[in-house]
């Protein structure tokens, strides 16, 4: 039995009903899959597990600690903010669990597999196909079309046809509103636009956990609630999102806020009253 | 990633700085295009030498005074003055079976005058056999005996020029010519001859050997011996009896080396273009070392990028590239580069090439444009390397850069 099915509803089968899209990227991601007891996952086994995770930057003989000692569980669903003052390794905790970063010590499971020991290929390889980011700046490539950028991802996964990639680009475009921008170039789209392309590059591959540093930051307030209209939306399709912000306004868009002070964590609690979003814009 | 989308977004990357981009191929455009034109005009010389001493028939073997090792000219070429060659040499030579013809040669500079003209020409002393030798034919009159030549006849066939310039086309035959202040009967003509082995046959004036030596030159010895054998398949043996009877006509005690170099024109044409190949290869290293310059500039060019897109680099990473994508992105980039200034450099270059036949042909010269397809694949193999040589740092810098490093680049 593959791996998703039972990860509950997609984004996708929730809005686009794209079954066969779905099996598809199944097929060709399938055989080269991290291997893990999935089956135990949603039952008792978190998504991302860390114990005693430290982190210190050296440069040049200077050690730089940035995370003490982070104990963490993040279930499969969850909605995550992660908050802090600037400089309290928000970015680093976020860029450890997603593979982009290696910690110094302790231990970082991710469903249920030690990741220590992975090569960087096999790190590649997991990005691309768990996990989706969202980057404050965008990140979209320039003098390139929405739809190449949306893509992208794609390209680094071989065996998928290009008729296959256009339509999983098209529907992740669905998915933030943006298909009729398609075939514009990624400098001719305002600020909230482009990070709703980014959203779209991020869900392309149908991720299990997608990432997102300061996504509003960069934006005016209401392009900022429609980014966060969609990252709701999203975790209401299934999607674990972990988010990083210092805004309070946008943390409380998660069921959970994580509070980090000089690589500590300092708090870890429930949201009682959660914005939500109820399918209209203020 | 596949390679045709590497190409298409290294295409992207390189249209985003076209100015950039030109400059840096304009490296390589001038690197292989000058290789080709080198190569190409070299390989147009040789076939100028060439076509020349074709006309000159494959049985014909040529003698020189002086030693040469199997590759070189003997020295006398270099206008060394050897004199162990005599015109009995020449005589000794006839006995060989498979030779049919012997023409023993000296020559010398001088103006010449007739009916108040004067003219620059080169004169030879020459046997009876030189028109057989030679392949001449006469225009008028008739050509000198082996008797006039012993008895040292004072007389003379002129060149097609000679006689037109002299003569002014007027019939020679029975007029006199003056060389070096002797007098010469005419008693005939050459018709036109044209230039061969960078001798132009039409404005000399040809004497019997003995009254060249004797008379003009104060000299006893020959400069060259010339021969013809019945076929091609005759030349190895002539060329060994040629050894012997001459070895021993000059006493050389066996384990010295010859006083003389004798060479079939194929061994010569041989010897020649391995003389021309090495001038071109050698002019065509020296053009080559502008692709190294164009190579150093390709490899500046991509560390510029490589630093200009760290954070793309970053993002790739991010959504799943490794290493070895990023590589490959960057070195597919510097590839492009340098194959699109090959085939622009190719172009150019076989443009230029065409451009000085066609210049040689107009001025007469029988010149062909040589442009193999060899030369064609290596201008775009060579232009490959040098992306591949000089991209590759740069792309595995790139691939090198650590994910969140590149991310946090400003
Ligand atoms: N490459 C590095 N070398 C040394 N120190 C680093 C490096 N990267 C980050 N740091 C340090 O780590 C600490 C945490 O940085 P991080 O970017 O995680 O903070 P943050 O919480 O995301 O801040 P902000 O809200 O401003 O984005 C900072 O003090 C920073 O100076
Ligand atoms: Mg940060």
């Amino acid at each position: 039995m593959s791996s998703r099915a039972e990860r509950g509803i997609s984004w996708m089968t929730v809005n686009y009903n794209k079954i066969n899209l779905r099996s598809k990227l199944r097929d060709s991601s399938s055989s080269r899959s991290v291997r893990t007891p999935r089956n135990d996952i949603r039952l008792n086994m978190p998504l991302i597990q860390t114990k005693n995770l430290n982190k210190e930057y050296c440069t040049d003989e200077v050690k730089t600690p940035v995370l003490f000692d982070i104990d963490l569980e993040i279930n499969s669903g969850e909605f995550v903010s992660i908050m802090g003052p600037s400089g309290s390794g928000k970015s680093t905790l976020m860029h450890i669990l997603g593979f982009l970063d290696r910690l110094t010590s302790g231990q970082y499971l991710f469903e249920s597999a030690d990741v220590t020991g992975f090569d960087d290929k096999k790190l590649a390889r997991i990005r691309n196909e768990k996990i989706g980011f969202v980057f404050q700046s965008f990140n979209l490539l320039p003098r390139t079309t929405v739809l190449e950028n949306v893509k992208l991802p794609l390209q680094y996964r071989p065996g998928l046809k290009e008729k296959e990639k256009n339509e999983m680009a098209e529907s992740a475009l669905k998915a933030v509103g943006l298909e009729h921008r398609m075939n514009f170039f990624s400098n001719q789209l305002s600020g909230g636009e482009k990070q709703r392309v980014a959203i779209a590059r991020a869900l392309v591959t149908d991720p299990t956990l997608i990432f997102a540093d300061e996504p509003t930051g960069n934006l005016d307030s209401k392009s900022g609630l429609q980014i966060m209209e969609i990252l709701d939306k999203l975790n209401k399709a299934g999607k674990t999102i972990i988010l990083v912000t210092h805004e309070t306004n946008t943390a409380s868009f998660a069921h959970r806020i994580i509070a980090l002070k000089d690589g500590r964590i300092v708090s870890d609690r429930k949201v009682d009253n959660r914005n939500q979003f109820n399918g209209t814009l203020k | 990633m596949t390679y045709k989308l590497l190409l298409h977004s290294s295409i992207r990357a390189l249209r985003a700085n076209r100015n950039r981009t030109f400059l840096t191929i304009l490296g390589i455009v001038i690197g292989i295009s000058s290789v080709i034109v080198i190569m190409s005009v070299g390989a147009g010389a040789q076939s100028l030498i060439f076509n020349q001493m074709a006309s000159v028939g494959t049985n014909m073997i040529g003698i020189l005074p002086g030693y040469s090792d199997e590759e070189g000219p003997p020295a006398s070429v270099m206008g060394v003055v050897i004199t162990t060659l005599k015109a009995k040499d020449a005589e000794e030579l006839k006995k060989i079976k498979e030779v049919t013809a012997v023409a023993a040669y000296v020559r010398g500079v001088d103006t010449a005058q007739a009916q108040g003209q004067k003219m620059d020409i080169t004169f030879l002393g020459v046997s009876a056999d030189y028109p057989r030798v030679e392949n001449a034919e006469l225009e008028l009159g008739s050509f000198f005996d082996q008797a006039q030549d012993k008895e040292m006849a004072r007389v003379a066939v002129l060149g097609y020029e000679v006689w037109q310039q002299l003569f002014n086309g007027d019939n020679p035959i029975g007029a006199h010519v003056k060389i070096k202040n002797e007098s010469f009967d005419v008693i005939g003509v050459f018709e036109k001859r044209g230039t061969e082995s960078f001798e132009n046959k039409d404005n000399m004036i040809l004497v019997p050997l003995t009254t060249a030596q004797k008379l003009l030159l104060g000299i006893d010895h020959i400069s060259m011996i010339h021969l013809l054998v019945k076929s091609d398949n005759d030349v190895p043996a002539a060329l060994e009896q040629i050894k012997s009877i001459l070895r021993e006509e000059h006493d050389i005690e066996p384990g010295m080396s010859d006083d003389f170099t004798a060479r079939s024109a194929a061994q010569g044409l041989e010897a020649l273009k391995q003389v021309t190949n090495a001038l071109k290869f050698f002019l065509a290293g020296m053009a080559a070392i502008s692709l190294i310059v164009g190579g150093v500039g390709i490899m500046n060019i991509m560390l510029v990028a490589v630093n200009e897109r760290t954070r793309e680099i970053g993002l790739r990473k991010a959504i799943g590239a490794t290493a070895r994508n990023v590589q490959e992105q960057f070195l597919i980039e510097a590839v492009t580069v340098t194959i699109l200034g090959g085939i622009v450099g190719i172009i150019f270059g076989i443009l230029t090439s065409a451009m000085v036949a066609g210049v040689a042909k107009y001025l007469g010269y029988d010149w062909d444009l040589v442009v193999t397809m060899p030369s064609i694949l290596m201008g775009v193999g060579v232009s490959g390397a040098v992306g591949i040589l000089f991209g590759w740092y740069p792309a595995k810098k790139a691939a090198g850069l650590e994910p969140v490093e590149a991310l946090r680049h400003e």
